[in-house]
């Protein structure tokens, strides 16, 4: 029983990246229609970066955890503005292969100079050792992980459904034209969203840096797993993708224990089912 | 005017085929790089093997006396069937005559039917599985750097005699995983140890949190890690963020790569036992072509086992071939001459290719060092002991390989 509630939490520490990573996809999705696959890619950037600002900057993770999302939130609307914009409008399919295109470009380059071995990031001395729970030995930072992420997560949706530039936001992708009559630059909106989204992506990077290694592919072997978790949790729905994201990390470790063969597969295998049985995935509208 | 036609195509089509037929004073050879050129093993493998390869062919000085020698490589992405694609293709259409390195058991099991059925010559480096030079041999197989049972017996009872006598296993659910994990696991049960538990886990696994908990539970001295690459690295990463060293069990990297040492980092590497049978800093030779390879890598990195491995059976196979004269494209006969001719090169000493196409050179059993002992970027070793080639790999009369059977 013991080694069931280990595997259940370090399940909700793997589920708060999958619910950092796809909350950014659902934002990106929800405000800008656009399936967004470089996230994996960009992921990977905000790990590189904080690599960079402590080895080359002296900048320790503290820091890194600020400043790498606006970098990479930058590069995020660098991008919208010189290619993404045009793609409004467009179906679903051209946004999915631009993005996909510029992930691949950029794992490559990274490849192409870091190799696929990794760097190496240590852990911030603050947060090395850990506690024992008497269940399992909890790692300081993969608790600090959970909390982080967790905080982060319903910012963004309190932001997002909450507040007044939310609803601003909302009401710019329902009739762009109606919001842009009350005075509202409603393409600088859909960028700063789209650096927002990425912004959440590079966090994740950052957090996952002193856990895994800070690898070109770490993004690309995660991304498919989160796109799983999106479409389970319905495409754009900001809240289904922050419950799906623990959810799902929650299941794939129990997998793990009792049959861990397939624990690379079983998110497939619910989303399968998922979509068997609502094609809208779990919180999702229909379109 | 039609026959004509007819007739000058036949008369082309025959001397075409005529002059596709070797002759014996044939001296052209085309080597193929089969690796893993952008996954997991790419680091330790991959473009450095290449490298590798070109230098073998420079040093051989064959082309000095006549000898066209081309060189491709390909990426297998760690996927059997697109290895034997990849194999068959080089074979049939590009004329290829020999395979080398080629990481990834899977892969390298898979490939060296294809090299058997298109009499080739396969120099496998990269995989670890002893399965090459046993179960499955042919005789078209050079097994050159290392394998599962020479890893099992020079790390695995190194730490069964220094007392690890319980062990957890944390495999890649692959070929290589299950010959690692059933060699160790002989020699750990010969040496009076024990198993407790185990655990496969998908190859390339980028979490191993649950896998260690398990690990942790067991109460085992010893978790044995029967993994490669960028699964052995995050489970060293994250077996010391949970505190498994630290509250007592031991971890062993059944393979460890010097990219892999890197990768991780000496903070947390430090202490660590394992079983290479290269190392750049070994001694003069290995430092000197060491120093050459890195300075013509992009990143810098000295020679990884493999791809020294790669450079010294490319060697070796070059021997063979100036021994024979000519006529490179008989697999079966140029191995055969390999295993005539005593291997000696710069990277691993004195050695032979033995009857079931195992190579035995020298192992070392090497301690990661302390951050403060290392001097320099890629100063990572201390060798610990040696083990003789004799020693390190299958003894004949145990290996399982047909052609022993006369």
């Amino acid at each position: 029983m013991q080694a069931l509630y280990a595997q259940l939490l370090v399940g909700l520490i793997n589920g708060s990246f999958y619910a950092l990573l796809s909350l950014g996809l659902a934002v990106i999705f929800g405000m800008l229609n656009i399936i967004n696959f470089a996230h994996g890619a960009l992921y990977m950037m905000g790990a590189f970066v904080a690599y960079f600002l402590l080895n080359l900057g002296g900048i320790n993770y503290w820091w890194a955890l600020l400043i790498v999302p606006v970098i990479v939130g930058i590069f995020g609307m660098i991008l919208e503005r010189t290619m993404l914009q045009w793609l409004a409008g467009l179906d679903h399919l051209y946004g999915l292969l631009l993005t996909f295109g510029i992930a691949l470009i950029v794992q490559g380059v990274f490849q192409n100079y870091f190799g696929s071995s990794g760097l190496p990031y240590s852990i911030p001395d603050q947060l090395k050792g850990g506690v024992n729970l008497g269940f399992m030995f909890l790692p300081v930072y993969r608790g600090w992980v959970v909390i982080f992420s967790l905080v982060v997560c319903l910012a963004t949706w309190f932001l997002i459904e909450k507040t007044q530039l939310g609803a601003y936001l909302r009401a710019a992708t329902e009739n762009p034209t109606l919001v842009r009559a009350f005075g509202i630059n409603v393409p600088r909106m859909i960028t700063l969203t789209y650096g927002l989204g990425v912004g959440l992506a590079a966090l994740a990077g950052v957090l996952s840096a002193p856990i895994n290694q800070v690898r070109p592919l770490m993004g690309a072997d995660l991304i498919i797993v989160v796109f799983a978790v999106v479409v389970i949790g319905g495409m754009g729905s900001i809240m289904g993708s922050i419950i799906t994201g623990f959810a799902l990390g929650v299941i794939e470790g129990l997998t793990k224990y009792f049959y861990p063969e397939a624990s690379n597969t079983v998110v497939f295998v619910l989303m399968v089912v998922v979509l068997l049985v609502k094609p809208t995935g779990l919180t999702g509208r229909a379109a | 005017m039609r026959n004509t036609i007819s007739a000058l195509l036949l008369g082309t089509a025959m001397v075409l085929s005529v002059a596709g037929v070797a002759s014996a004073d044939d001296k052209t050879v085309k080597i193929g790089v089969l690796s893993d050129q952008s996954g997991l093993y790419a680091d330790l493998a991959g473009p450095g093997s290449t490298l590798a390869a070109q230098m073998a062919i420079e040093d051989s000085g064959l082309k000095a006396k006549g000898w066209t020698i081309d060189l491709i490589s390909g990426d297998h992405q760690n996927k059997p069937d697109i290895g034997t694609t990849i194999a068959r293709q080089w074979f049939d259409v590009d004329k290829v005559d020999t395979i080398v390195d080629v990481p990834n058991s899977g892969v390298a099991l898979a490939v060296n039917n294809v090299v058997k059925e298109k009499n080739g010559v396969y120099i496998n480096s990269g995989a670890a599985t002893s399965d090459l030079s046993n179960a499955q041999c042919t005789p078209n197989t050079v097994h050159w750097t290392y394998d599962t049972y020479m890893l099992a017996h020079a790390t695995g009872q190194a730490l069964v005699k220094a007392g690890g006598d319980t062990w957890f296993f944390l495999t890649a659910d692959y070929a290589f995983g299950a010959a690692l994990e059933r060699d160790t696991t002989a020699v750990i049960t010969a040496n009076g140890g024990k198993v407790v538990g185990g655990v496969k886990h998908p190859l390339n696994t980028a979490d191993f949190s649950s896998f260690l908990l398990q690990a942790q539970a067991s109460k085992a001295k010893i978790i044995g890690l029967a993994n490669a690459g960028g699964d052995t690295t995050n489970s060293i990463k994250q077996a010391a963020e949970f505190g498994i060293v630290k509250g007592g069990q031991k971890l062993a990297a059944l393979l460890l790569f010097l990219t892999d040492v890197k990768a991780i980092g000496l903070e947390t590497a430090q202490g660590l036992n394992f079983t290479e049978t290269f190392y750049w800093d070994l001694n003069d030779k290995t430092r000197a072509f060491s120093k050459r390879f890195s300075e013509k890598m992009k990143s810098g990195a000295p020679p990884t086992m493999v791809q020294a491995g790669v450079y010294a059976g490319l060697l070796h196979y070059f021997k063979a071939l100036e021994a024979l004269g000519g006529n490179p494209h008989d697999g079966a006969k140029v191995v055969a001459k390999m295993k005539t001719i005593p291997t000696d090169d710069p990277l691993f000493g004195k050695g032979e290719v033995e009857a079931n196409g195992r190579v035995t050179h020298d192992a070392y059993l090497f301690e990661v060092k302390k951050p403060s002992e290392s001097k320099g970027p890629w100063d990572f070793y201390k060798l610990v002991g040696t083990v003789p080639g004799n020693q390190a790999f299958t003894p004949l009369d145990k290996s399982t390989c047909a052609l022993l059977k006369k």
